[in-house]
């Protein structure tokens, strides 16, 4: 089973409920797809680990060949393409590679070379697989880093968690496309509620079966109960606003490793999902 | 030479983001004449500065007159050989004023990019 955790805001707690539901499983993969900031590795500390170069295609052009038809200028959306003193000119870091360029030219001037823009590092902690997409720096799109993480992932199988990047942008688009279930990780506040709409809204738009944990609760927060109720969205765990959690999580603590009540909810919110064995 | 400059809605203006004015004016210093054009990359998801610095460029402009102006954006202008002044003029014809009198220095320092839509 292949568990996606996302949320519309960062902070809400992803990373804490992905770390712990992948330790909570008796064997489990996870992967870290929040490629601009992967903390899920400083949880884990994972030993082993081995580093493979995720690259994208570039577009040069051929001076020869190029009839200044300006074509690829037109077709590119992201406008990375310009033609200047009539030369066109790629903006590398705003570059998605969609290779359409090169489909478009009418007089095949467009060749495409390989540039790095990211890894893949993969360790072990325990029982855990631990994969992690690394973007480079300025780097446009997350994309292909986070495609390259989840094939790595898919290689092994079995439990599989995603930690999802924030939001609900193209890079969870890409993150969740494969999971069976979503688990959103939604904070009892205004601000946390409308972000948890959004991804929410991603998530049913991709016909994913979703569950929330409530994290850092300090009181109930009636909107986001009501809100779940009206569209049948169990909560799964509402998890309190504690200083030991925060304490643990400061530290790069595994909570389900350190303390043993920790350790039996997160077997029963990962059973209750499906994914317990 | 045409003068290209980021303007408001109300056309008078100076725009302070280059990429996303709603309008450029351009000015030929030559026969005094004005012309306003929409800025087709005003709201564009992405690579503002970059689309926006090409229209000015296929518009023949040989100076750009602007608060501010991105790394990408400036690119784009300094290979179309277009030099980018500072103007810190309210108004569009303050800064042609300025820039007509030699009181306008060239804008040396450019910002990263705001990354979409601000």
């Amino acid at each position: 089973m292949r568990i996606g955790v996302l949320s519309g805001k960062g902070g809400a707690g992803k990373t804490m409920m992905a770390v712990n539901l992948a330790a909570a499983g008796e064997r489990a993969v996870y992967i870290d797809c929040d490629v601009e900031e992967p903390n899920g590795r400083l949880f884990f500390r994972p030993e082993g680990v081995t580093a493979q170069a995720v690259r994208t295609k570039l577009p040069e052009f051929d001076a020869l060949k190029c009839t200044g038809c300006r074509k690829c200028v037109e077709f590119c959306r992201f406008h990375a393409l310009v033609y200047i003193k009539e030369k066109p000119m790629v903006f590398e870091e705003v570059c998605h590679a969609c290779g359409g360029c090169g489909l478009v030219c009418p007089s095949g001037a467009v060749m495409e070379r390989e540039r790095p823009v990211g890894q893949v590092e993969r360790g072990r902690h325990r029982e855990v697989e631990v994969i992690t997409g690394v973007l480079n720096p300025g780097e446009a799109s997350g994309v292909p880093v986070i495609r390259a993480a989840l094939k790595a992932g898919a290689s092994i199988g079995g439990l599989t968690i995603v930690d999802c990047p924030p939001g609900s942008a193209c890079t969870v688009v890409e993150s969740i496309s494969n999971v069976d279930y979503c688990l959103l990780a939604a904070e009892p506040t205004a601000f946390g509620m409308h972000n948890f709409q959004m991804v929410y809204e991603l998530a049913v738009l991709l016909g994913k079966p979703c569950g929330v944990v409530i994290n850092k609760m300090d009181g109930p927060y009636p909107p986001l109960e009501d809100f779940c109720r009206e569209n049948g969205l169990p909560i799964l765990l509402r998890i309190p606003y504690r200083r030991r959690l925060a304490q643990m999580a400061a530290e790069g603590e595994i909570a389900v490793e350190r303390d043993r009540a920790a350790a039996v909810v997160f077997r029963r919110l990962l059973e209750r999902i499906g994914g317990g064995g | 030479m045409k003068i290209a400059i980021p303007v408001e809605e109300n056309r008078k203006d100076v725009c302070a983001s280059f990429g996303r004015a709603p309008w450029f004016l351009f000015y030929n210093t030559d026969t005094g004449e004005k012309t306003w054009m929409e800025n087709p990359a005003a709201q564009s998801q992405g690579g503002a500065g970059l689309q926006a610095a090409q229209f000015v460029a296929d518009q023949g402009s040989g100076a750009v007159i602007t608060v501010r102006c991105g790394q990408n954006g400036a690119e784009v202008l300094r290979a179309a050989e277009i030099s980018i002044y500072r103007g810190d003029e309210a108004e569009a014809e303050d800064c042609l004023r300025a820039f007509e009198e030699n009181r306008l220095e060239l804008l040396t320092r450019f910002h990263a990019g705001f990354q979409g839509i601000q």
